[in-house]
């Protein structure tokens, strides 16, 4: 069953002047057909500008099309009374940590979505004990979020949403910001939820170690959708990656450098582990016949 | 220096005036500020310092914490203070030059030192024990009256409680562009006042841009959680009146009490 539906969806940034007439016209989604599974860990993948996170915006609703239709979980987006109903199943957390935390301690900032809709009481302390476990949290939940790393405030963000029990995750670049522990640590937590928890996880990012996890990949350039596969087939395609100005990580490459060179490599290598794996019985056989 | 203020920094510990009501820790310091305006003889402060003491020990938040929210104020009570003990008349003890000390001024300087002194560290017992949401629902609960004359009761407090989260965030921000600023020649220390207000333009505007930035995030990651005003919202906390807010209000009655009647007496 698909959760999010895009179809012919196109979407136009309008700068208007002071008359409101339309000075210039920015597509930044250019007609993108695209479906998610429920339960599925999608990664999008893009240069600067190419959409990616205008797409993510998306499936909130905060912004709506110019044109074509969004369904989240059988609701059109455009449709106005089913936006909160929307927002419920469909979380989303942004890019800078500081910017979206609202509470000045971390359970109160757990507890801000589901006061929104309306939860009593009891099941909001009960959402709240839950959702910071699920990332990690408990312990911290009577300090203030001012005094936690990068990675630990994303993680609340996390909280934030899971308290709302989305059915899917939407994830703007939350690892932007973040030095490389804090991007582990989020990742880490995001997978979790993805496998423990069966929440739908799009993770919206250029860092491409982050893919790897994924199930599905979605290279978007130019607002449009140009490559779709899983992590294998997407970093087996390394020249067509760095047409689109995304770098592959740093093993793919060097296996896909030593391949071209004439080494008996799979394609698509994603891990060291991997790597050394395929490698180390090449060199034996080497060093074998080196020998004799 | 500008992360000394402790307005608005809540010292998380766990005491009796920490798990108070918000709306009796607001009414409280009210009483306490009316009572330092009332307050005009000796026995009135003595009643008042008593009152301030048992606070900030019934808080368990560390004195020198408070003490901190003072320097912002220094300037303030030295002006405050020098005014009103240069410039009163009255019987003279001391004088230099154009400058005399009479009895009645020194008096009034003092009581007003006191007076801001106390008034700092009133309201920092109150922020330092009290999240800034509970206090804007505080807020919001007792001035609820107010929403049948259309105030909005709500989204001034969701302001307020916005404003206060993110006030150390611009704080820190400050402190970075102005050392940013100074990597590159900036000076903000020497020159007059007026040369000093202009040097503060490059602080501001960078500032200003990057709040404004932050408030746009802010208000998409707000609507993302659903947040749509006061409307059918429920609360995680929601506000009781304990036994012992009981107590805090018959203390009060007792306090306000004894300042009125010393005022009356004396």
């Amino acid at each position: 069953m698909n959760i999010v539906k895009a179809s012919k969806l196109i979407y136009d940034y309008i700068r208007r002047d002071e008359e409101e007439n339309i000075e210039e016209v920015d597509r930044a989604i250019d007609n993108l057909d695209i479906e998610i599974e429920k339960g599925s860990f999608v990664a999008v993948l893009g240069h600067n500008g190419s959409g990616k996170s205008t797409f993510a915006k998306q499936i909130n609703g905060i912004l709506t099309p110019t044109e074509g239709t969004v369904w989240v979980s059988g609701m059109n987006t455009a449709d106005e009374d089913s936006i909160w109903e929307i927002r419920k199943k469909a979380g989303m957390v942004f890019q800078n940590p500081d910017n979206q935390i609202i509470g000045n301690v971390v359970e109160e900032d757990v507890g801000f979505g589901p006061e929104n809709i309306g939860i009593p009481t009891e099941e909001i302390w009960k959402r709240v004990d839950d959702s910071l476990k699920a990332v990690g949290m408990t312990a911290y939940r009577h300090k203030s979020p001012n005094k936690l790393s990068g990675g630990q405030k994303q993680r609340v963000a996390i909280a934030g949403v899971m308290a709302m029990r989305p059915e899917c995750i939407v994830l703007d670049e939350p690892t932007a910001m973040l030095d490389p522990n804090g991007r582990k640590e989020v990742i880490r937590t995001v997978r979790e939820l993805n496998k423990q928890e069966g929440i739908t996880v799009l993770l919206i990012t250029h860092y491409m170690e982050e893919v790897i996890q994924a199930d599905r990949v979605i290279v978007m350039d130019d607002g449009k959708l140009v490559m779709d596969g899983t992590p294998r087939e997407i970093f087996s395609k390394v020249d067509q990656l760095k047409a689109y100005r995304l770098d592959v990580p740093q093993v793919t490459e060097l296996a896909y450098e030593l391949r071209k060179a004439g080494v008996d490599l799979p394609e698509g290598i994603l891990s060291q582990q991997e790597f050394l794996d395929n490698l180390m019985p090449i060199l034996r056989k080497q060093e074998k016949s080196n020998g004799n | 220096m500008i992360r000394d203020i402790t307005l608005g920094q809540y010292y998380p510990v766990d005491s009796v005036l920490h798990r108070m009501d918000p709306r009796t820790k607001l009414f409280g310091t009210m009483v306490f500020i009316i009572s330092l305006f009332l307050a005009d003889s000796l026995w009135a402060y003595v009643l008042a310092t008593a009152f301030l003491v048992f606070c900030i020990r019934m808080s368990k938040v560390p004195f020198s914490f408070m003490v901190r929210g003072l320097k912002a104020i220094v300037f303030l009570l030295l002006i405050s203070v020098s005014f009103n003990l240069f410039l009163t008349d009255g019987e003279e003890l001391f004088r230099l030059g154009f400058l005399k000390i009479t009895r009645e001024g020194l008096r009034i300087a003092c009581f007003m030192g006191l007076r801001l002194i106390y008034l700092v560290i009133g309201s920092s017992i109150m922020t330092l024990t009290t999240t800034p949401n509970q206090l804007t629902d505080g807020l919001e609960k007792s001035l609820g009256v107010l929403k049948v004359v259309h105030v909005p009761v709500h989204e001034i407090s969701m302001m307020m409680s916005i404003a206060l989260r993110f006030i150390p965030i611009l704080v820190e921000e400050t402190d970075k562009i102005m050392k940013a600023q100074m990597a590159r020649g900036a000076d903000f220390e020497s020159g007059n006042l007026i040369q000093k207000a202009k040097s503060m333009v490059p602080l501001l505007v960078p500032l200003f841009i990057s709040a404004f930035r932050r408030a746009t995030d802010l208000a998409m990651a707000m609507e993302a959680r659903c947040y749509r005003g006061g409307e059918g919202r429920t609360k995680m906390k929601p506000l009781k009146y304990e036994r012992r807010d009981r107590m805090a209000y018959l203390f009060y009655g007792v306090y306000m009490a004894g300042i009125i009647g010393m005022k009356v007496a004396l």
